[in-house]
């Protein structure tokens, strides 16, 4: 789960690391009452999970109350990678003498945490030759080794202080919000050498949110993949017209890349996991059923673990029932695939041994 | 046979299927956690028709009661004592398997197949951690497990895709094993060993390690390495591929080549943020390693054709 800015720094907030005085806001009346409260000039930054905002203008700096309605208007329907905001945040702008870069993530290869800082913050981190990278044991980082950090980032001796302190502080919270990334960039240097989270990212385990019910009322999934969640299904939305249904996150990968191949354009993804059944198909259709844009549906189904007599059921049940009314390919080589062909006689499905075979004549009808 | 022994190398053939002179060569006994589950129950008795040797199960209150034949304990110590097995399948739920691994662990389990999705990556790497200190080795979490073809299957693989012979399979997606196997299998590649590493971003044995651990048979004589979109352990084996001098066929397919950035694609570890996970970044560095990737699964068994006649 990737959090929003403010989503971070509201975290960050609880472990002590400090950022500046902000409000969230969503409509013009309360952006006016913050900037106010905060004075001019402030920063108005839109609220999106897709990275930078910045190159895309979607963070605006505010002199005065009469740029503020048109610049909050501008941030509220400026669509970024596709993104509209809900949120503002209006934040305060702070007098700082330095920028700093720090991150802490998991480094899946090598199976432990790497922390990386430098002293050029406010860039993107893959641009800067100077940075520090080390690896750590996220529940034994020391404070002598955030201090050896401060040294090869050649700080002050005041900020190295702060340094330490700042880097201890996020790595628990690491530790004990289950986070996969918390970057800070840029980490503000004050004058006073304490150090300040001008921008936040952090991305927490998905998997260990049960754990976590405080960090529930961040989730912001749409109510078509809490349906699907709930189902037992794994959900993207995608932009195309034809809904991907199968059975494994890879195999639905695979199709979509092999769709992608012949020209067409997928709208979702849904990958429903190990068992196949009448009822489970029915209820991916379901949920396939709620995305407005689709005009085809695709499954693939490995062959061997699926009786393709239940599947071919579920189909039928759903144009019955009138659930979809798109024509849908299947590929389902398995057991039972004559009785699965007898089925669906007559209906917009068809059946067929290869899943290229299947893409194909699906593109084909698509496109026409 | 002889196998030129590096001392990090891990048998898996001699932990699975052991030695001609063992007395219980081919049948090294299997614990099953969680096996009263329906999904535990289910593959349990899947796995003893393919041939496992399944001694035990464990089900904590389920103590006296047997399933097909196979006793249940309470605890895995008693299922160990009982049985001296040193294999164990973990089916319990994602939230109970730090508590379960660790358990097995303790009790002198050396290879720990870890089935359960959606396991918090903390509790992967305490276990992983834990597993190293204790000399054992964990093949998961989010994995099928890892099938010898017609001897014996520690997982949830269907049997019908896999035939005994000389191509491994190395995969981090469950069913893109079964495809990728079936396809091998249907163009005469039969497979000597079939290991899902997981598709978690966390996993006990990582390509890496897979691939060492049968690096060095003679009886191989090609690896499929079936990844996809997110980490970069395809990037970390094709580097190990070169370093290592690796001299036969490789062949290998990356899936998510047209999935977004910064979606997590079903697998948790499947997420591409930047270009750290990309399938450009992974295609790159296997061409670096004139290891040539299929663009789609039925491709690969050709693709091998032409390597192993080169």
């Amino acid at each position: 789960m990737k959090l929003l800015e403010y989503q971070g720094k509201e975290l960050f907030k609880q472990y002590d690391i400090r950022i500046p005085r902000s409000h969230l806001v969503s409509d013009i009346e309360q952006a006016k009452q913050a900037a106010r409260k905060l004075s001019y000039p402030c920063i108005l930054k839109s609220q999106l999970s897709v990275g930078g905002r910045g190159k895309a203008g979607a963070i605006l700096k505010c002199k005065t109350e009469s740029e503020l309605v048109p610049k909050f208007n501008e941030l509220m329907n400026k669509e970024v990678k596709g993104e509209l905001p809900t949120h503002i945040l209006i934040e305060e702008i702070v007098d700082i003498r330095g920028e700093l870069y720090l991150s802490l993530f998991l480094n899946r290869s090598k199976r432990c945490y790497s922390l990386i800082a430098s002293a050029e913050g406010g860039v993107e981190i893959e641009n800067v030759e100077n940075k520090v990278i080390i690896d750590v044991l996220i529940d034994r980082l020391s404070a002598e080794t955030a201090e050896e950090v401060a040294h090869k980032l050649k700080l002050r001796a005041k900020t190295k202080v702060s340094f330490t302190d700042f880097t201890m502080k996020l790595s628990k919270l690491v530790r004990e919000k289950e986070v996969e990334l918390a970057e800070i960039n840029p980490v503000g240097v004050l004058n006073d050498d304490s150090l300040i989270a001008l921008d936040s990212k952090v991305i927490i385990d998905d998997n260990a949110i049960f754990r976590h019910p405080e960090l529930k009322k961040y989730e912001h999934i749409s109510e078509l993949e809490a349906q699907a969640e709930k189902s037992g299904f794994s959900l993207v939305e995608l932009d195309g017209n034809i809904a991907i249904i199968g059975n494994g996150a890879g195999l639905v990968m695979s199709t979509l890349d092999m769709v992608s191949y012949a020209g067409g354009k997928a709208g979702s993804f849904l990958d429903f996991g190990g068992s196949a059944t009448t009822e489970t198909i029915y209820e991916a259709l379901k949920v396939i059923s709620n995305i407005k844009r689709i005009n085809a549906i695709l499954v693939n189904l490995f062959g061997g673990i699926v009786k393709t007599n239940l599947v071919a059921q579920a189909i039928l049940n759903a144009y019955n029932n009138n659930l979809i009314c798109v024509p849908v390919f299947a590929r389902i080589s398995g057991a039972e695939s004559e009785k699965a062909k007898e089925i669906l006689k007559g209906t917009q499905a068809k059946l067929y041994d290869t899943v290229e075979e299947a893409i194909d004549a699906m593109v084909k009808e698509v496109s026409r | 046979m002889e196998f030129n022994k590096m001392d990090n190398e891990f048998n898996i053939f001699d932990i699975l299927i052991g030695k001609e002179s063992d007395e219980d060569y081919k049948k090294k006994p299997v614990i099953i956690q969680g096996m009263t589950g329906s999904y535990g129950s289910t593959h349990t008795r899947l796995m003893k028709a393919y041939g496992t040797n399944i001694v035990a199960g464990v089900t904590p209150g389920k103590e006296g009661q047997s399933f097909e034949g196979i006793p249940v304990y309470n605890n895995i110590a008693k299922a160990v004592e009982v049985s001296g097995a040193k294999i164990s399948a973990v089916f319990v739920p994602a939230p109970f398997f730090l508590e379960a691994a660790t358990d097995a662990l303790d009790n002198g389990i050396k290879l720990l197949v870890a089935i359960p999705e959606h396991v918090p990556i903390k509790d992967s790497m305490k276990v992983l951690e834990y597993a190293e200190r204790q000399g054992a080795r964990m093949i998961g979490p989010n994995t099928p497990g890892v099938i010898v073809p017609e001897i014996m299957k520690v997982g949830i693989m269907p049997a019908q895709p896999f035939r005994a012979g000389n191509t491994v399979v190395f995969s981090r997606s469950g069913t893109l094993m079964y495809e990728v196997s079936y396809n091998l299998t249907r163009a005469g590649y039969g497979q000597k060993l079939c290991l899902g590493v997981g598709g978690d971003p966390i996993n006990g044995t990582n390509l890496i390690e897979a691939f060492d651990m049968i690096r060095n048979r003679q009886d191989v004589e090609s690896i499929i390495v079936v990844g996809e979109i997110g980490g970069d352990s395809e990037e970390q084996l094709a580097a190990y591929l070169i370093k290592t001098n690796f001299s036969k066929p490789v062949v290998a397919y990356i899936a998510g080549r047209s999935a977004p950035k910064e979606k997590r694609m079903g697998h948790a570890g499947a997420i591409i943020y930047g270009n750290y996970g990309s399938a450009e970044s992974k295609l790159a560095k296997f061409a670096k390693a004139d290891v040539p990737v299929a663009k789609r699964p039925s491709e690969i068994s050709k693709l091998l054709a032409v390597k192993l006649k080169k």
